[in-house]
């Protein structure tokens, strides 16, 4: 177990990187709670993998330094971190037996038998395998074997992090449940340092204490799946997160109002004079549909998405989603929003803006 | 549910009867028709019942040649699977290098029997080959056309030199199937060089691996072309294999009866040892490999 540190780390897989859009990664510097619980959140090609790779050793950084407990690690080869991973597609030793396949780590290291066996049956009942040990490997299912190497993972006690990469693309939808309760209870009774790659915002807030949202390379907030809801520090985060994401709509901000298009709404913070791109964002679930409070759309449809329903709607020439309770009625002469002030977040150059207190 | 009955399918298959009655069975008949016959030529056959079976199979003749015949196919497959797995495993994997490398091993392929013998004839000669007069110049005493083992190392190798490279090129498919999360995982685990190959690399060739044993073995029980052409099946008999003393049989010394008994005991052992390799080769796929 041990905390994680990225200190001015950078990668681009050119070998003369120019400008930054040259980079894959580009220059961050994070801690990773010894014991924490990570999801690394973003779309393909953000950048998540890379990370993830350089984190295990797979991949050299073009720049900077990668400690583990405040040790360089930066240039050890992968076995010597003594990290693990769990990848998209379930990686078992096919000619052996669940038994081998999680003795195996142990005995590349040279443990003596007695420890090995002990180890396994310890790892086998934390995976719900037991039974399970003399079959070969290869005829199992896809999360029989994504266990298999979960466990390889754990069965080495100096476990520095356990890192999944997608772990659970190819598991069927209701043992993706089961697995990831199960990871939530190893990761409780155990408490190893994990990291979780996903682009599946339900896997990264359920899994996750800490949810890391990446987009172009860069990390644009660390938070808990709370804070990402309530304020989105980018408006990646108030798209990517929820469903339907967050409404960001231009507009003119001024102290305590904000104006669409000349129309005036109240915000819940005051905000200075602010240059560049402004937008505000409000979520779906602040939004509220009425006959006479607010400002005037055009509904569009109405999707009932069972617990709730969503009402797509156009705001002055922007698409915006508002999200109304099962059971609200909604009559054709309801053409008007309001937003719940305090939850109105204004944007600059896509990054939010903290309004003054009170 | 009723069957209904329609004989008028049978049609349908009449073409590819027709083919395979051409291609096949007829050919076969003519050889069963000569194998129970005796004749003396003029086109008088006189009926001789298994007769020629018994004499061939008492005699040492046929045996000594399966004898030479399995002894070639087994060396060859000794030395052309691991030395193709070899250069497999030392390809480069992408890039130009790839495709180059890919070219270069498929050229001996393109090259026909024949030339192929006439090529190591040649380059085996002590007079004028490059080989033999190299090796006559270091003292060595090499002349295929008198010494047995001179004659054996020149067949061996110039069967290795022209069939390597098709394990080499199914055994690199095989290694390119395999998604890199393994080599990482492995290097994770801390597996060693030799872990990942037997854990890792053959299990997953073994698929394809079986298909270019199957395929040599078969090649190089029916070879005729290439040793003909070096060493004629000598010196003596030395490296007379089964299709050659069966040609000589048939053709030098027209022994008609008994080189068609031969022919359909030839036949029956390929077919024998195809059915042993299908069996492995279906039990392996059931098991996912």
């Amino acid at each position: 177990m041990a905390k994680i540190t990225l200190d001015n780390l950078a990668h681009s897989y050119l070998a003369n990187p120019a400008s930054e859009d040259d980079y894959a990664l580009k220059e961050m510097t994070h801690d990773w709670d010894d014991g924490g619980a990570y999801a690394l959140l973003g779309s393909s090609g953000c950048g998540k993998s890379t990370l993830l790779n350089i984190i295990s050793g797979l991949l050299q950084p073009s720049q900077g330094r990668i400690l583990f407990d405040g040790k360089d690690v930066t240039h050890a080869p992968t076995a010597e971190r003594n990290i693990a991973q769990v990848f998209q597609f379930p990686v078992v030793y096919d000619t052996m037996t669940v038994q081998e396949n999680l003795a195996f780590p142990l005995r590349n290291r040279g443990r003596d038998e007695a420890y090995v066996a002990s180890r396994v049956q310890e790892i086998a009942r934390m995976i719900g395998m037991e039974d399970m040990l003399r079959k070969k490997a290869r005829g199992l299912t896809a999360d029989a074997k994504q266990k298999i190497s979960l466990g390889r993972g754990m069965v080495r006690k100096d476990v520095n992090a356990l890192l999944f990469d997608e772990p659970l693309t190819v598991i069927d939808p209701h043992m993706k449940w089961e697995l990831r309760t199960q990871l939530k209870k190893l990761h409780h009774d155990f408490g190893h340092t994990m990291i979780y790659v996903t682009h599946d915002q339900t896997e990264a807030l359920t899994f996750a204490d800490k949810v890391v949202v990446m987009y172009d390379g860069r990390v644009v907030q660390i938070g808990t799946p709370e804070e990402l809801f309530e304020r989105p520090e980018h408006t990646f985060v108030g798209y990517f997160i929820g469903s339907p994401g967050m409404n960001v709509i231009p507009a003119k901000v001024e102290g305590r109002s904000a104006y669409v298009n000349g129309a005036q709404m109240a915000l819940g913070h005051g905000y200075g004079a602010l240059d560049g791109k402004v937008e505000i964002g409000v979520r779906p679930e602040f939004a509220r549909l009425s006959q006479s409070d607010g400002l005037p759309i055009k509904v569009r449809r109405v999707e009932d998405a069972g617990r709730h329903k969503i009402i797509r709607a156009e705001f002055f020439g922007h698409g915006i989603n508002i999200i109304a309770g099962e059971d609200d009625r909604i009559s054709a002469d309801m053409n008007r929003v309001s937003f719940d002030a305090a939850h109105v977040n204004v944007y600059r150059n896509d990054w939010r803006v903290k309004g003054d207190a009170a | 549910m009723n069957k209904t009955v329609n004989h008028k399918a049978w049609f349908l298959v009449l073409p590819v009867l027709v083919l395979v009655a051409f291609s096949a069975v007829i050919p076969l008949m003519t050889v069963v028709n000569y194998s129970v016959q005796d004749t003396f030529g003029n086109n008088q056959f006189f009926w001789a019942g298994l007769e020629w079976f018994e004499e061939m199979l008492h005699d040492d003749r046929m045996w000594n040649a399966l004898q030479r015949q399995l002894m070639f196919s087994g060396i060859i497959l000794a030395i052309e699977v691991p030395l193709g797995i070899f250069v497999a495993l030392n390809m480069p994997k992408s890039g130009l290098w790839a495709s180059f490398c890919l070219v270069l091993m498929s050229l001996p392929l393109l090259i026909p029997w024949n030339v192929v013998g006439t090529i190591w004839q040649v380059f085996g000669r002590v007079d004028i080959g490059l080989l033999g007069h190299t090796l006559e110049a270091l003292g060595i005493d090499y002349n295929y056309t008198q010494n047995t083992v001179a004659a054996w190392i020149t067949i061996v190798v110039m069967d290795v030199w022209h069939w390597t490279s098709l394990v080499a090129l199914l055994a690199y498919a095989g290694l390119k199937s395999i998604p890199d999360a393994y080599y990482q995982a492995a290097k994770i685990d801390q597996a060693s060089r030799w872990k990942v190959f037997r854990y890792i690399e053959l299990p997953k060739m073994a698929g394809v691996l079986m298909i270019a044993i199957l395929l040599r073995f078969m090649d190089s029980f029916m070879i005729y072309t290439e040793p003909f052409v070096v060493t004629g099946g000598g010196p003596g008999n030395a490296t007379t294999l089964l299709s050659i003393d069966l040609v000589k049989m048939a053709l030098g010394q027209f022994d008609l009866g008994p080189a068609a008994a031969f022919s359909i005991m030839y036949f029956l052992v390929i077919l024998l040892i195809s059915w042993v390799f299908y069996t492995i080769m279906t039990n392996l796929d059931k098991k996912g490999m």
